[in-house]
């Protein structure tokens, strides 16, 4: 497969991806805000938003207040921004549009659909219908497009560096969501009622409330929330299953030069295969997260001088 | 000329003609609002999948991402058995003079010693590459893909004459709209096509990637063949992802590409491999700009000595232009002769080359009557169509001709042909008869092929002569009947 090719797949991949967790840290974020608490409270939570994706410069450039009318805005739908959930779907379908031969008509057609519905939604309407519904609609799509993706690709090449760019995009994102929010909770929480929403909330927008009662079948404890986002393999958007996806795509585009980045991803895999909660939360969740997302990008840069360095980046 | 139009659906009289019986039949039975929902569906679905262009300087669509639709319409374009076989001949032996003009022009040039073509007219063309001369390209194949331009008039008392309007021999577009047509006729309306034998032509693709796999460099088995465009900003960018997909070929970018020890690598996630054959839809003067134009972003540094030295087959091949060149173009009945011993089975259109003073001094005379075509132009952009312009739009137009006469040519107005379209402008909605030409892409490889019909393009605008894309022209699809 030619290496500018294997580019455009592996960035419409992350930025689908970056999209749907931009849209779940928002949606979380904006959950819990319906919580009482102080507006300063507030405020620093969503300017928590801003920090995890260094954005703060940016925002001060357009933005004067930190406040959830804004950031929302600024995240959602500024065109001015790369990082909004608009700018992520401009890049997807920018990056699919370049490959589209590539693709299954289906694929190509979601991706563009997409792009096409979000751009034609204005920011008031999306608040006023409620941000909650626009969430759940950028969360579908992503699930549509995968899901044809994943049902009509052939299992070749392509869809190892499609499905590469989503892991490692997935992983990151849910190390970032994780950090932001534990952070928040364990520092300012009552422990009691409000904790449980809260809590809920966050496992919400990663889809695993469900899934946390069916595996723990006992109240909500934050150690228990990290271990299932971190450490649980059979846990689709943990870092353990995400790593192990990256570890078994690695070995199947395997060439020449590739065994240093495949050696990165194995160590990182063991690293967290072999982890226990009690010692990651003792070393200190934060410390423990911020490592993980430093190697999650030297993966990245590894992967683009193994397969993808010779085209100009599309990031 | 005569100033009727010839119908392509009724005769003179008004009558149905016996190829369009059928159709009628059942455009008359069908409801109105099922047309309507139906051209709403149609629309739809081009966007969603696509199939949209972006036109030359309107930078504001390209920055919406609102690439533009060509409008499709829905009334198919039906030729008889009988006529498309005569027009098969035609094309079949217009295409193999013009490559036999090539390999002759960039060899022996015996056309010229013969006095045929004038001397200067080709060696002083922009497009003749003196680059090629002496090198010896796969079957003596130039022109591996040809779209020949046709359109119909009734002249001199004969009815519906087939002419050639020009013969693009260069990077000729436009066969992905012509099989998503018909793709899109048969999810349409699918009952027609029981009702009607239209030959297929959605094996366009697998008969383009034989015929490129017979030209590769001599002694290679399993040629490696990829598509070579200018990127997504390119107007035909979505036709280009289209063949690439539907030939199973990669779709490459100059960048991708790289030349060492005058060999065509493209650069894989498993290393440089070896390419053999480029369906190039990317000018000349872009290819190599070692060798070319300096500033091209677009090709590839060196490709020009690893074609010279055999290694890499280029279709079309390199310095085609000079036989598309509307300057060249009234010789072609005359190349035939010369090449083949045979008189052309397609008509020219009379043509006034305005470099010669007693034609110039003609068009001059006659302007409102006439078209006028720049020599190398191409799109529709930069002619004038007399009797739809207006007195000082000719004027301007007659300064640029008397200060450089050489660039252009001169035609009558061809009473273009007409077929009912659908018609959705201010004053009136409905079916309309609305001018078409007819471009059928013809292959030369081993053998001279072609799928039955081509591209017919429909000037949407009321009186209009225009077809380009570019210039609000549509498509229908095109159906040629099996006997």
């Amino acid at each position: 497969m030619l290496s500018r090719t294997a580019d455009h797949l592996y960035w419409m991949a992350r930025y689908t991806e970056r999209a749907e967790n931009l849209a779940r840290l928002l949606d979380v974020t904006h959950q819990m805000s319906l919580v009482p608490q102080s507006v300063t409270a507030e405020n620093q939570n969503w300017g928590a938003i801003l920090a995890l994706n260094s954005l703060e410069t940016a925002f001060a450039k357009t933005y004067d207040e930190v406040n959830a009318e804004n950031v929302l805005r600024f995240m959602v739908s500024d065109p001015s921004n790369p990082t909004s959930i608009y700018g992520c779907l401009r890049a997807a379908r920018e990056n699919a549009h370049a490959v589209r031969g590539t693709l299954t008509a289906e694929t190509w057609e979601s991706t563009n659909a997409t792009w096409i519905e979000m751009r034609e939604q204005k920011f008031e309407q999306i608040r006023s219908a409620g941000v909650d519904q626009f969430f759940d609609w950028v969360k579908l799509r992503s699930a549509v497009t995968r899901g044809v993706t994943f049902g009509t690709m052939l299992q070749d090449e392509a869809l190892h560096f499609i499905r590469l760019g989503g892991l490692l995009e997935r992983g990151d994102n849910t190390a970032r969501i994780l950090d932001v929010k534990y952070h928040v909770l364990h520092t300012h929480g009552d422990e009691g009622t409000t904790d449980f929403y809260q809590w809920g909330a966050l496992l919400r927008s990663l889809s695993a409330f469900e899934v946390y009662r069916k595996v723990y079948r006992d109240i909500i404890t934050p150690a228990r929330v990290a271990e299932l986002l971190m450490l649980r393999v059979d846990m689709p958007r943990s870092l353990h299953a995400c790593t192990g996806g990256i570890v078994r795509v690695l070995e199947a585009i395997r060439n020449s030069q590739s065994a240093e980045t495949e050696r990165c991803a194995g160590v990182l895999y063991a690293h967290i295969h072999y982890a226990r909660i009690d010692d990651v939360l003792a070393q200190g969740l934060h410390e423990y997260l911020t490592d993980f997302m430093d190697r999650i990008y030297d993966l990245g840069e590894g992967i683009s001088r193994d397969f993808l360095v010779p085209a100009i980046s599309m990031r | 000329m005569s100033t009727t139009f010839y119908n392509e659906m009724y005769d003179a009289a008004g009558a149905l003609r016996p190829h369009y019986c059928a159709y009628a039949d059942w455009l008359a039975a069908t409801p109105p609002e099922r047309i309507a929902r139906k051209r709403a569906e149609a629309d739809i679905a081009f966007h969603r999948v696509g199939i949209t262009f972006a036109v030359y300087g309107d930078e504001s669509a390209q920055e919406n991402g609102k690439e533009r639709l060509i409008p499709f319409d829905i009334i198919p374009r039906v030729i008889p058995s009988a006529e498309w076989q005569a027009l098969q001949a035609g094309l079949s032996q217009r295409v193999k003079a013009l490559n036999a003009f090539l390999n002759d022009i960039y060899h022996e040039q015996e056309i010229l010693q013969a006095g045929i073509v004038p001397r200067e007219q080709v060696l002083n063309n922009a497009q003749f590459r003196p680059e090629m001369m002496g090198i010896d390209v796969p079957s003596g194949i130039y022109a591996h893909i040809a779209g020949v331009d046709l359109v119909r008039a009734d002249s001199d008392g004969k009815s519906g004459e087939f002419f050639v309007l020009e013969d693009n021999l260069r990077v000729p577009s436009g066969v992905s709209y012509m099989i998503e047509d018909r793709k899109m006729m048969m999810r349409l309306f699918p009952e027609l096509f029981s009702r009607h034998k239209v030959a297929p032509v959605q094996h366009y693709p697998d008969m383009l990637l034989e015929n490129l796999r017979t030209v590769a460099p001599a002694g290679v088995v399993d040629p490696t063949v990829v598509l070579l465009t200018p990127g997504a900003y390119n107007s035909a960018y979505f036709e280009h992802t289209f063949l690439a997909q539907q030939m199973g070929i990669e779709l490459v970018e100059g960048r991708d590409l790289f030349v060492k020890d005058e060999t065509v690598y493209m650069r894989t996630t498993q290393g440089p491999q070896r390419v053999d054959v480029i369906y190039r839809r990317l000018d000349d003067d872009f290819l190599d700009p070692l060798a070319f134009r300096k500033d091209s972003m677009l090709g590839v540094p060196g490709l020009l000595t690893a074609y010279r030295a055999g290694h890499v087959t280029l279709a079309n091949a390199i310095g085609t232009g000079v036989a598309d060149d509307k300057s060249i173009y009234p010789y072609v009945p005359e190349m035939v002769r010369f090449y083949l011993g045979e008189e052309s089975l397609l008509n020219n259109v009379p043509t006034y080359t305005l470099r010669k003073p007693d034609d110039l001094k003609y068009a001059l005379e006659h302007l409102p009557e006439l078209v006028v075509k720049e020599v190398h132009g191409a799109g529709g952009y930069g002619m004038l169509v007399g009797p739809a312009s207006t007195r000082k739009e000719i004027e301007n137009f007659r300064a640029r001709i008397v200060a450089a006469p050489e660039k252009y040519i001169a035609q009558p107005t061809l009473a273009l042909s007409n077929c009912p379209t659908f018609v959705d402008d201010e004053k009136f909605g409905g079916i309309a008869p609305r001018h078409l030409d007819l471009r059928p892409f013809v292959l030369s490889g081993k053998n001279i092929d072609m799928v039955p019909g081509g591209l017919t393009r429909v000037a949407l605008r009321e009186g209009s002569l225009v077809v380009n894309s570019s210039q609000g022209g549509g498509t229908k699809d095109t159906w040629v009947l099996e006997s």
